[in-house]
């Protein structure tokens, strides 16, 4: 899977050495790292990884615990206890369907929609698709958040507010995805296989199906992946829409759990690694195709 | 991958044709019109599905994105208030002059600026570094890899969160570590300069990573023959950083200074989930309000939507002269580095 969503151009090139190379010349990708290359990167990931173990020891103690210094280092016997009191509290359920259902409504949709319009931007020719593909990049540029008072406006004026659809509506649309699978399917997609069912005589929509999805499904899945990880964080959107009554998004919930009056961090702790530990799960599962996407979905093609 | 012939086979049986052949003569006139009906189809499929492919896309940006925008522009020239969101008052100019004579406004417009410089740079510097180290060859690449991305995973929510207590005054994680190396404790969220750095190392905390992979899969796009001749003219290794691997990754500096400038100046959860009093107005004296927070508090804390409005279109307008600037350079370095090509 991997070997399919790295493009052909990133793979290191093989040469043949000539002899006697200085040994500067194979910096870049042929260099093995010596013990200071390892001393960064270990400190790097703990830096990266610190907050998150921390979260779970504050979430294992209780709220005396935190107050004191120095502050604890190690796991307490609280864990499941707060976990369980943060779940009811911030009605961490409901949120955690809620969530699952946008997110999921959201990256399927974006998925498919970006498959069809990467494959039509990258193998098909009609008139203003130049300017339509300037038109998608440009969009990229556009920040969302500048558009919340308006869709604040008609989310009130349909009536939306506080419902799911408020929050899934905004969020089925992505550029970056068009672009995305557009960068992927010039690659992977030869022209020939096209072709060659058109001759057999089968309609766009055919194509569509029977070679584009398959070949794209790599990319489909990855790109899934991120939209999910993305929609799942959303918090400003839904933090507008969603603040009234019951059914929140978990980053809201979460949120609402920091913001109380008598805050207990340890709850509060526990309620953030409720929020997170999913996404980590899928990290932890997927991590290898989710940075291929990433570092697949930065080069330009 | 394999056309599937048992189902994309054509429909015409006799003689087989495609469908683009003009029609036979010779054939019954039943079956040339056949043919030729097939052949408009397919004639039309092939002019028309295209935008049947891209048009969803527009549509749903048409819808959710592009007027909205032009939307906000137009409610920034109104009197709105969030109680009855459809009522406007034609006002004019007046919010955004009202909201220039703000000091609020520039304090939020100066702390964007700050945050977003004590943020991005370190950021950006420090994901190249990392990216440099991560292009060597190493044992367990992959899992540095993913372990950097991991903070991409927490949300702006659990993670604000968690820097919050980090960076407790009296009981915090980090004034303890200060005081272990003989610091006088630091007041992260009272104080203005600490307070914008602990936001900015919450921003830092999560995207670093990210940017150091789009880095790399950059720096594993160079060819590597252009650092075989830059060794064999006698160039070292940090010569051969500056002269080959940075000029190379020009374009995707350019677009992560970009999309980070973006990012920067809409910072909202982090300010606010960082506030000790729970509010937006980015701490008691609004010493860490961004515009993104100053816009939430004009519209949905004092209600006034036509005002947040005019804010969100002056942040545009900045972002708007941002992306020229940066076109500019972009051009301006492409010719100069075509200029140096053999």
């Amino acid at each position: 899977m991997t070997t399919t969503v790295t493009p052909p151009e990133t793979e290191p090139a093989k040469v043949t050495k000539p002899p006697r190379l200085p040994k500067s010349a194979r910096a870049g990708g042929q260099l093995h790292g010596g013990p200071v290359a390892y001393a960064i990167l270990v400190v790097f990931t703990i830096v990266s990884l610190f907050p998150l173990v921390w979260t779970a020891i504050a979430a294992s103690r209780d709220n005396q615990r935190l107050a004191q210094t120095p502050p604890p280092f190690w796991f307490g016997s609280n864990l499941f206890n707060n976990l369980e009191i943060a779940w009811k509290d911030a009605n961490l359920g409901e949120a955690f369907l809620n969530t699952t259902l946008v997110a999921g409504i959201s990256a399927l949709t974006i998925v498919c929609l970006s498959t069809i319009a990467g494959f039509a931007f990258a193998k098909l020719r009609f008139r203003g698709r130049n300017a339509m593909m300037l038109i998608v990049i440009g969009t990229m540029m556009v920040p969302p958040q500048l558009s919340v008072i308006p869709l604040y406006m008609m989310v009130a004026k349909l009536d939306w507010t506080d419902q799911l659809q408020a929050v899934i509506f905004p969020s089925l649309v992505s550029a970056f995805g068009v672009f995305f699978m557009r960068q992927y399917l010039i690659q992977a997609l030869p022209d020939e296989i096209i072709e060659a069912a058109r001759v057999d005589g089968a309609s766009s929509w055919r194509v569509v199906w029977h070679v584009v999805f398959p070949t794209a499904r790599p990319a489909m899945a990855v790109l899934g992946m991120l939209m999910f990880v993305q929609t799942w964080n959303d918090f400003l959107w839904p933090f507008l829409v969603l603040t009234q009554t019951g059914s929140p998004t978990v980053q809201v919930a979460v949120a609402g759990l920091g913001r109380g009056y008598t805050p207990d961090q340890s709850l509060i702790m526990a309620g953030a690694l409720l929020g997170t530990l999913p996404l980590l799960l899928v990290f932890a599962i997927f991590g290898k195709q989710i940075v291929g996407g990433i570092m697949q979905g930065a080069v330009k093609g | 991958m394999a056309t599937r012939h048992d189902t994309a086979a054509p429909p015409a049986k006799e003689g087989g044709a495609a469908p683009g052949r003009p029609p036979a003569a010779g054939l019954p006139e039943k079956e040339q019109r056949r043919r030729a009906r097939l052949s408009r189809r397919w004639q039309r499929d092939v002019r028309w599905s295209p935008y049947a492919f891209v048009s969803p896309f527009f549509l749903l940006f048409l819808a959710f994105g592009l007027f909205p925008l032009i939307y906000t522009g137009w409610a920034s020239l109104h009197q709105v208030e969030l109680t009855a969101p459809t009522d406007m008052d034609w006002v004019g100019l007046r919010n955004y002059t009202r909201i220039f004579d703000d000091d609020f406004f520039w304090n939020a417009a100066k702390n964007t600026l700050t945050i977003g410089i004590i943020s991005t740079v370190p950021q950006l510097l420090m994901a190249m570094g990392i990216a440099h180290i991560l292009n060597y060859k190493l044992r367990a690449s992959t899992f540095y890899r993913v372990a950097m991305l991991a903070p991409y995973a927490t949300s702006i929510a659990a993670a604000s969160l968690v820097f919050v207590l980090l960076f407790g005054r009296d009981y915090g994680m980090i004034n303890w570590a200060l005081d272990f190396i003989g610091i006088d404790p630091v007041d992260w969220q009272g104080d203005k300069w600490p307070s914008q750095i602990a936001v900015s190392s919450i921003i830092i905390w999560r995207w670093t990573g990210y940017n150091a992979l789009i880095y790399l899969a950059a720096m594993q796009a160079i060819p590597q023959d252009l650092y075989e001749s830059a060794a064999l003219d006698g160039a070292n290794r940090w010569q051969q950083f500056f002269h080959v691997t940075l000029p190379s990754l020009r374009p995707t500096i350019l677009f992560t200074v970009v999309v980070s400038t973006i990012g920067a100046s809409q910072v909202f959860g982090e300010p606010l989930l960082f506030d000790a009093n729970k509010g937006a107005s980015g701490g008691a004296e609004h010493q860490f309000q961004t515009l993104g927070l100053y816009l939430y508090e004009q519209g949905w804390v004092n209600q006034h939507l036509g005002r947040a409005s005019a804010i969100a279109w002056t942040m545009f307008l900045i972002l708007i002269v941002i992306g020229i600037v940066n076109f500019v350079i972009s051009r301006r370095l492409r010719a100069s580095s075509e200029e140096f090509r053999p």
